[in-house]
């Protein structure tokens, strides 16, 4: 993906949706839209996690620095994480970061969670057809570009400390 | 051959970092003993020409610290770097942006509005606000512009290690100057501080419970604090899973909950991000209402989450409306 944020062609712009979802529920729900023949959106880039727990918040910031313009987590119901827990904290992860964003300026309608069970192709037709609708009214996302020369800390083997 | 040339450098800061040399005590006698100071504006008097007047490089090592805002600030920075082998970024502020940075979350003509129009301590029917170039009958007088946004050092020099913490602790800076005198410095771009987190060597370590359950996350002045117990269990928000350790865990020691100064482990690319992710897990909820509810307790999330960070996270800054 281009580090430019959605592109616009003639009038209408079209975003750039990054999809994290998760292995178990919703990336084999996307599937079933798939050999289903359900037709959604072309706007959304697709990553397969191993469960929605597994969603690091720097994963979405980065998507968010590099050019999407909106970013939906998919991820199994409640109760029904393959790993038990997952998806709870997924979901606490979701609220604070909703909040964060929202202090940073990007709108609500930019970060979306959704429980979409492995039968509910639908549901992934629908969701992201509407995310990518309301997301193409906002318009692009703008951040601001980080100054160069731009140079991170260097990164050290993982130790394992007091052994 | 003569001692090596150390150069120190304030830019935007609050010169804790200034008092954090100082705070070496004695052992300040052993730096002056082992290497000559040629700049150090808050303790010597040498000035800008005299920097200049140096060799490109023929300062040893530079110690800067400050976020970058200024044309002056931006200017000395650049100095520093062409005139030092070594420039080392200082403190939280030079590392990642620090206190300072946090401007970033307004643009510019809101942070000079708030200040010289709306300020109540300020006249403000003059709205008077600062100008680069004033003509008074002597002639011009100029004063350094101000940038729109606040970076960190490496976000406008090439930086070769960095000395984090607000102020960065003593032993830290004694290690890295016993380093660089023994030539025993790590790879460039290292932090130099240990790269595990502050729970590690915090002496309450043993009563962090298995799994933390936090219902409501209080302020210091709201509950009477178990001096032996792990801040978190008593529902503090501390911030010792996500940051570097290197500090003796201080604040710890005083009862106060880790704010994060010493920014993130090397495998952590934006500390707000994975401090966020630290603390949204340890909560004992998993309704929606609930969370939300138990969330009214974190007000400022980005003041919390990015105190010492916000110019180095991912997002940078945020995005104004017609910019």
């Amino acid at each position: 993906m281009s580090n430019e944020q959605g592109t616009k062609t003639g009038n209408s712009f079209e975003p750039k949706i990054v999809a994290f979802f998760c292995n178990w529920c919703t990336y084999t729900a996307a599937d079933l839209a798939g050999v289903s023949r359900f037709v959604y959106e072309p706007n959304v880039r697709v990553v397969r996690i191993m469960c929605s727990g597994r969603l690091d918040p720097q994963f979405v910031l980065k998507a968010f620095r590099e050019g999407a313009d909106g970013v939906l987590i998919g991820g199994c119901h409640p109760g029904d994480c393959h790993y038990q827990e997952g998806n709870y904290k997924a979901l606490r992860r979701f609220y604070l970061l909703k909040k964060l964003l929202k202090q940073m300026g990007i709108e609500d309608k930019r970060f979306r969670l959704e429980w979409i069970s492995a039968s509910e192709g639908d549901k992934v037709q629908k969701v992201i057809n509407e995310m990518v609708e309301q997301v193409r009214n906002l318009g692009p996302l703008r951040l601001e570009t980080i100054p160069k020369p731009h140079h991170t800390p260097s990164q050290q083997p993982a130790v394992a400390a007091g052994k | 051959m003569g001692k090596p040339k150390v150069g120190f450098y304030w830019c935007a800061s609050c010169g804790g970092c200034e008092e954090a040399v100082v705070d070496l005590a004695e052992n300040i006698l052993k730096v002056v003993d082992a290497v000559d100071i040629v700049m150090w504006p808050v303790a010597l008097d040498f000035k800008r020409t005299d920097v200049e007047a140096m060799k490109d490089g023929e300062m040893a090592v530079a110690f800067v610290n400050g976020a970058i805002r200024t044309s002056e600030q931006l200017e000395m920075a650049e100095l520093m770097r062409k005139k030092s082998q070594i420039l080392i970024a200082f403190g939280s502020c030079a590392h990642s942006g620090g206190i300072p940075g946090l401007a970033n979350l307004y643009d510019k003509e809101s942070i000079l509005r708030a200040v010289y129009d709306e300020n109540l301590s300020v006249p403000t029917n003059e709205k008077a606000r600062p100008q680069v170039e004033t003509k008074v009958a002597e002639g011009t007088l100029t004063i350094p512009s101000l940038d729109d946004k606040v970076k960190s050092l490496d976000q406008t020099v090439e930086v070769d290690y960095y000395i984090p913490g607000c102020p960065p602790p003593v032993k830290l800076i004694l290690e890295a100057l016993t380093a660089i005198l023994e030539n025993k410095l790590p790879p460039k771009g290292t932090v130099l501080a240990p790269d595990v987190a502050l729970c590690n060597e915090c002496p309450r370590k043993d009563t962090k419970p298995e799994k933390l359950t936090v219902n409501e996350f209080k302020r210091p002045h709201q509950i009477l604090m178990d001096t032996q117990k792990c801040l978190l269990a008593q529902g503090l928000l501390c911030l010792g899973p996500a940051t570097r350790s290197g500090c003796d865990a201080a604040c710890i020691g005083g009862n106060m909950p880790c704010t994060g100064c010493l920014g993130p482990t090397s495998r952590v690319r934006d500390y707000g991000a994975k401090a966020l992710s630290a603390i949204a897990s340890s909560l004992d909820a998993k309704e929606d209402a609930a969370i939300i509810s138990l969330l009214d307790s974190v007000a400022d999330p980005a003041g919390t989450f990015y105190r010492y960070s916000l110019p180095a996270s991912f997002l940078f800054s945020r995005q104004h409306k017609g910019e």
